[in-house]
């Protein structure tokens, strides 16, 4: 019996390890002396839809999706880059066209937009982001909220020129 | 079985879901009280029933277990194919899909093994078959205890519990060391 409760266990800590690494992954790269580029993280393309066109906001808005664009190596903030931004919200599933918009960065490599508020589906509350221009690698990110009534989301983008 | 589908009916979440989404929750919530039941119905731990009666039920109850993992995974796949993909792969980034398809797994075995029973020494059957429904009990309890989702946490608690207790108890028939 106390196998069973060790492989459990196991995993559990697995499981949290992995967690762990994805949330930190996000972090890791501020501490390094040349700034190293935002990895894709695993599902961030689901339900992508390319070209989300820009918007003022999507739907009728009240939780704000923020961030910050850089380059990867010196970490010089990148102007006019085109963040498109995804979820399942309030007011529709991910898949549904009025749950995408987009948005650009401004001379100080931040970007905002504001969308309706994300709402728990597939088990945790999330949201999708995507860089996907000719200039830099693509990155498909797909951060959870740390707490599902959370009411902004700040998403970190390091590009590495393509 | 009422439970779950109160709690689940009570969810703020059903108001932003598609009904095929709402569907697979419900399929999700009704195969986990299923499993509280299951273990109970072929020991003669259900009063007012005779074992051979529990038995009859016991495989009426898991045909319509493998039937709501079914209307699960397949309301899931309409809602959101490449979740779904990724959770069958196991490259999905979310854990508690992991859980949830070793306890599918753990199910469409036991069906295949169920069909397949007359071949198999009874001791064998016997053990194969309570130990596929711990696994199917403890990965669908890490499913859904990760799941931030529409059954409450007070709900998958207390689910939770029964199912650990229930399977617990047949585990514990079959498996419990015996004096030579």
């Amino acid at each position: 019996m106390s196998g069973v409760n060790s492989t459990r266990r196991t995993l559990i800590a697995t499981a949290g390890a992995i967690a762990a690494t994805g949330v930190s992954g996000l972090i890791a790269p501020l501490a390094a002396q040349t700034i190293a580029a935002t990895p894709t993280m695993r599902g961030g393309s689901n339900n992508y839809r390319p070209g989300a066109p820009i918007v003022e906001r999507i739907g009728g808005g009240g939780f704000w999706m923020t961030g910050s664009v850089r380059r990867a190596g010196d970490g010089a903030p990148l102007t006019g880059q085109r963040i498109q931004v995804w979820a399942h919200t309030t007011e529709g599933h991910e898949r549904d066209p009025h749950s995408h918009g987009a948005t650009l960065t401004d001379e100080n490599g931040l970007f905002r937009l504001e969308m309706p508020q994300i709402v728990p589906a597939f088990g945790q509350a999330h949201g999708h982001l995507a860089y996907d221009d000719p200039e830099f690698e693509t990155v498909f990110l797909r951060p959870l909220l740390p707490d599902p009534g959370d009411t902004t989301l700040n998403v970190e983008f390091v590009l590495q020129p393509a | 079985m009422l439970g779950p589908v109160l709690a689940i009916s009570a969810s703020p979440l059903l108001a932003y879901r598609q009904p095929v989404y709402i569907l697979a929750s419900f399929a999700g919530g009704i195969a986990m009280a299923l499993l509280v039941i299951q273990p109970l119905l072929p020991n003669n731990d259900m009063p007012g029933l005779t074992r051979r009666f529990g038995r009859m039920i016991h495989r009426g109850t898991g045909a319509v277990l493998v039937a709501m993992l079914a209307v699960h995974i397949g309301g899931l796949w309409i809602t959101s194919p490449p979740d779904v993909v990724d959770a069958l792969l196991l490259r999905s980034p979310t854990p508690f899909s992991i859980w949830g398809v070793l306890a599918m797994w753990g199910v469409i075995v036991t069906a295949a093994l169920a069909a397949w029973r007359r071949k198999l020494k009874p001791k064998t059957w016997q053990r194969g078959h309570v130990g596929l429904a711990a696994l199917i009990a403890v990965g669908t309890v890490f499913h859904v205890i990760l799941i931030d989702g529409t059954m409450g946490n007070v709900g998958k608690a207390v689910l939770s519990g029964a199912v650990v207790l229930a399977t617990g108890l047949a585990v514990w028939r079959v498996w419990r060391p015996r004096r030579a």
